[in-house]
This record gives structure tokens, sequence and C-alpha cells, in this order.
């Protein structure tokens, strides 16, 4: 069992009994292996089932998107990703600060499920974490893994690992990494030809279902009707075509211009292993470049497009 | 935009913003020139062109 799982269970059933929030947002153990489901604890009882484990990739914050039916508060369980997106949500005004009773998880990084299946090779059949070694066990082999070669690699270059907004905290804050090169995938991509990167992005949507599961996990995408959902007027096709596929992946990293907080929900999500980051990694980078920004810090701060300031960059305007 | 269009593999001289008032007529037709000449340069686009068949 995770060491605030104990913490977690006691802290939720302690604010449910004190009134202090009506519902509690975090996460339940999934049906197999690995795999955590977002939950809501509304009473006691609900409570015990709360846990938490390298395996709560998902971001909450997502949850808290249409939450008009639930009068009173809200309280909810954030990693430091987590709180980035419930600042983003306070700053666009899809919530209020006073709805929310916050619950800072300082984070040491979530696993790529992928990654540990991928390098287990049979079917996994329990998952058990100790600190920072991961037991891996199938019918016939046991495998204890170092946890830190199996992180998701958002997790690998993150700098936020401690909640930005919180009422309290289930631990200490953790150090935070200092990474060299924050963008040096967006440098990679962006050293290639035309024709390369074309390619590059080519191989890397090849495999997309369209099953909008990137979407659904965004914390960010909480339009009442999506753009590719839109039938009249039609914006893009709703096949297969490789177009129509890039079309959607290029807006909708667009619409998370100067938003998105690399979380990594959206490849958590991929049912196909697409690396969907790479393309809001580029305006992460360019936002970060231009503006000095990294989106959901501040709760008084506006977004660098939703501001003009004077000195704004226009160099590409002819 | 731009910026994004061009790291996904479209070359960036065909993607142009520009700020013309309508009543420089003059501004406008230099530079419609200039972005002809570039893009004719570059040649048809290839990429993000729907085939339907």
């Amino acid at each position: 069992m995770h060491t605030y799982t104990e913490k977690i269970q006691a802290l939720a059933k302690d604010i449910i009994k004190q009134g202090k929030a009506e519902v509690v947002i975090g996460f339940k153990m999934g049906t197999i292996p690995m795999a955590s489901n977002p939950f809501f604890a509304k009473n006691e009882e609900d409570t015990d089932k709360l846990i938490w484990s390298s395996t709560c990739g998902l971001n909450l914050a997502n949850y808290l998107s249409n939450v008009k039916e639930i009068d009173g508060k809200i309280g909810i369980f954030a990693k430091g990703c987590d709180s980035r997106n419930i600042v983003t949500h306070i700053v666009e005004n899809k919530i209020q600060r006073d709805k929310l009773h916050i619950i800072g998880v300082p984070c040491t990084g979530m696993v790529d499920k992928k990654k540990i299946s991928l390098s287990f090779g049979e079917e996994i059949t329990e998952f058990i974490e100790d600190n920072d070694t991961l037991i891996v066990k199938s019918a016939t082999k046991e495998e204890k893994l170092n946890k830190a070669e199996f992180l998701r690699s958002n997790c690998e270059t993150c700098t936020h690992r401690n909640p930005v907004i919180y009422d309290e905290l289930i631990s200490d804050l953790v150090e935070e990494q200092v990474i060299e090169d924050q963008f040096a995938d967006v440098k990679k991509i962006e050293a290639m030809s035309s024709d390369e990167k074309w390619q590059f992005f080519d191989d890397l949507t090849a495999n997309c279902i369209r099953c909008y599961a990137c979407r659904n996990a965004c914390p960010l995408c909480y339009c009442p009707t999506c753009f590719v959902d839109e039938s009249g007027p039609q914006w893009v096709g709703k096949g297969q075509n490789d177009d129509d596929t890039k079309t959607f992946h290029y807006l909708r990293a667009y619409h998370c211009a100067g938003r998105c907080t690399d979380c990594g929900a959206c490849e958590e999500a991929c049912p196909m292993d697409i690396k969907v980051r790479n393309f809001t990694r580029k305006l992460n980078k360019d936002s970060f470049e231009f503006f000095n920004w990294e989106a959901g810090l501040d709760i008084n701060q506006r977004p660098p497009l939703d501001t003009y300031q004077p000195d704004d960059p226009d160099d590409f305007i002819m | 935009m731009g910026n994004l269009l061009e790291h996904v593999g479209i070359e960036k001289e065909r993607l142009h913003f520009s700020w013309i008032s309508s009543a420089e007529a003059t501004k406008f037709v230099d530079v419609v020139k200039e972005i002809t000449e570039k893009v004719r340069a570059l040649g048809p686009n290839k990429k993000l062109k729907k085939q339907y068949n």
C-alpha cells in the first residue's frame, strides 16, 4: 500500500465528517493491476475506497469542469499538475476558488504503465509499490523495478511536483527537480527539415483511431460541443482520413496554447500509445520563450493569449 | 499558429500574416506579390490536402 493511501482515507473521512466538503474527488483501485479510477467519495464509507499510488496519472481537475449540480464545497486531491489545472479552471472562471477544498499531494512522478507492460513482457497479475521500487508479478515470474526508470516522460522533466494551490497538504513538500533543458525533445523536432517534420507527425498519428480519449481526459477540453463533434458546420471530417486526424490533433493542441500544464493525461488515456504531447509541447515551449509563461501557477495572472502587452512579439507580421 | 504549422512540417513561407488598412492599396499589392513569389518558389502544396477517392 502506498504511504499516502492511509493518510488520504483518514483526511477524506475527516473532511466529509466535518462538512468541509460535500464530496471528495480522488482515485480508487481499478479492476486490473496498475489501474486506478477517478472516484467521487460522497460519504464516510466511500472514503475507505480511496487510494493513492504511482498509477494515479489522470488529471482530477478534469472532473471540476461540469460540477454545477454539486451545491456544497468540493474536496479534491491534487498533484502538482492537477493543482495547476485547478488554477487554470479558476482563471478561466470554470469554478470559484471558494467552492473548493484542495488537498495538495506532493508527487514524485507517475509511472508509464505501457512502458512497464512492454518491458515485463508477460501479463501482469499483481503490481505492488514500495517507495521507489515497483514489484511486478505475473503467473510465472516476479520482477523488482526501479520507479525512476519507468516514470512517464512528462514526469521526468516535471519542475512543479508540489501543488501550487492548496488548503492542506498530505505530506511535506518534495524537492523539485532541476532540469537542464526543459524542451530538448521539441528542439530535436525543430531541427528537422519540413519534410522530415511532416513524416515524423505522419508516423506519430498513423495509429490514431479518433477515439478522442486524449480530449476527454484533458481538463482543458471542456467546450460543450467540441469542434470535431460539430456537424453544422462540419469543420473537420469524422473518419480515419490522415489529414482529418491531423487537423484534429493540430487544432486540439492549439486550443491548449498557453493553458497546457503538461500533465500527461492525454498520453495516459491514449489506447494506441500515441505521444500526443509532441503537439502541445511545442506550444508550451513558445509560451515560455515568448511570454515567459508557464500555465497555472498563479490565480491572479491572466494568460498571455488573453492579454495585450505593447511588447508582445510581432515579428511574424510582414 | 504559424509556429505550430511550421513545427508539424508546413513550410513557413506558405503562411503569412500582415496588417493592412483599407486605405493602403499599394501595401496590399506589394504584400500579395511578395507572397505569390515565395509560394511559387516552393511549388504546389502536398501536405494537409485531403484526397477524396
